[in-house]
């Protein structure tokens, strides 16, 4: 059972790769939240995944941008909390757009010169989960 | 006037219906010069030019002119603004102030979307890197259509850099919205069509294609032939380069294996991938081509301006 003790208002990201929380925190932007504990869990014990992490975070439900989550991986768990007590489960898509998490790679692309451009990508494949540049279409290989 | 521009990014950008509006207007426009000499008096062309290209700028300029309109702008970075280090959303920014509608070369991929992002205008993509041209694809499909009758039965051969080759591509992804076009690529080993053209494209939406070393094996089956010219800065050697850029040279020769009907395109300018002695072959419409550049501009002018004559 998941231990969510603590958190009045907030997330619980459940069965994250063991490794990726630290990217996650990262990306999700946790360190600029001006208030509300982050708890990282590393390496936990996962009947489903062998090892795992976990982020706890408390904060207002709606201020994370949950479309970064599905990028990176959408196997991962999200638990609404409200009052300690879990009052949704919300199960993640592949974001049909990406804004300013990953960085296209073209060196002819216009956003290599204007650094002020959002980096913007568009799914273009589900399939294949392939993401190109909004502005010179160029496919994001990681 | 708060009504979004609409702009030109892509070729497909236009649906088939949309394209065959386009088009029957700049039929109209070529039977009817007269009537169109003045749809545009009082507006302003703006081409912003930040690499120079000579024909597709006066292909602009010549198609605002045609139509009673004015142009301005500037045709290389060395002189626009961008050398002091503007960025393309400040320009235009400030362009939209000065004109009705502009068209915009950039080196860098995008950077006509980024403009069009800016501006109050509408904004046409005159080229952006190796990335779109949209006006030349849709001066390819208006030629086809305008020479042939129709954009449909065609053996289609496009012979050349189809590697690195933009127009090409382009082309392809134009070609395939239509009934019945098989290709025949044309290329040495070392400058065949890209994977993500032939597997994504072509065999996704099983379009018939199939891929010769030699022009002469190609000729007798082609309705179009698409030359492009292979660019010296794409080999790694001048060794390379002066090896290959004679496998597909077009001469009068050649010409004798290709049907009576055939048609001869080229996106220009040629360097020596066309014999001149080609060009009094009733069958070489590539400067016709610069024609119907011409009249798909101003078609395209005035459908962006919402202009109705
Ligand atoms: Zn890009």
């Amino acid at each position: 059972m998941l231990n969510i003790s603590g958190i009045q208002e907030g997330y619980v990201l459940d069965h994250i790769k063991a490794g990726m929380s630290l990217r996650i925190y990262h990306d999700l932007k946790l360190d600029k939240l001006t208030k509300g504990t982050v708890a990282i869990i590393m390496n936990a014990v996962s009947n489903k995944m062998g090892t795992k992490d976990i982020i706890k975070v408390e904060c207002p439900v709606d201020a994370i941008d949950l479309d970064i989550l599905g990028y990176i991986d959408h196997n991962i768990t999200v638990n609404i909390i409200k009052d300690d007590k879990i009052i949704e489960k919300r199960a993640l898509t592949l974001p049909k757009e990406i804004r300013n998490v990953i960085k296209c790679k073209n060196p002819r692309c216009i956003t290599s010169i204007e650094q002020e451009l959002d980096q913007v990508f568009f799914l273009s494949d589900p399939d294949t989960e392939t993401y190109r540049c909004k502005y010179c279409e160029t496919a994001y290989n990681n | 006037m708060d009504k979004k521009p609409r702009h030109l990014m892509n070729p497909l950008d236009f649906s088939v219906e949309e394209l065959e509006s386009l088009m029957d207007l700049a039929k109209d426009i070529e039977a009817n010069r007269e009537k169109y000499a003045h749809a545009c008096a009082g507006k302003k062309l703006a081409t912003l030019f930040y690499e120079p290209s000579t024909r597709t700028r006066l292909s602009f300029e010549a198609a605002m002119l045609n139509l009673g309109g004015s142009v301005l702008g500037f045709a290389s970075e060395d002189s626009s603004s961008a050398a002091k280090g503007e960025s393309v959303s400040d320009t235009l920014s400030v362009v939209s102030c000065y004109a009705d509608i502009c068209a915009i070369r950039h080196p860098k991929e995008g950077a006509p979307l980024v403009a069009s992002q800016h501006a109050s205008i509408p904004v046409i993509n005159a080229g952006d890197g190796g990335h779109q041209h949209p006006t030349q694809t849709l001066t390819d499909l208006l030629t086809i259509r305008s020479l042939d009758g129709k954009i449909e039965n065609l053996v289609i051969g496009l012979c050349g850099d189809l590697k690195f080759g933009r127009t090409v591509h382009s082309l392809i992804n134009a070609l395939i919205r239509y009934p019945n076009i098989r290709f025949v690529l044309i290329s040495p080993p070392e400058l065949r069509i890209p994977d993500y053209i032939r597997e994504d494209v072509l065999i996704k939406n099983d379009i018939p294609f199939e891929e010769v070393i030699k022009l002469e094996e190609a000729m007798p089956s082609l309705d179009i032939l698409y030359m492009t010219r292979v660019q010296k800065e794409r080999f790694f050697n001048e060794e390379d380069y002066l090896r290959m850029k004679g496998y597909y040279i077009l001469d009068k020769k050649k010409m004798t294996l290709a049907k009576d009907n055939m048609l001869v395109l080229h996106p220009l300018p040629r360097v020596n991938e066309i014999s001149v002695e080609v060009d009094e072959d009733p069958r070489a419409a590539y400067f016709r081509q610069a024609q119907y550049g011409v009249y798909i501009r101003m078609a395209l002018i005035l459908t962006l301006l919402d202009i109705k004559v």
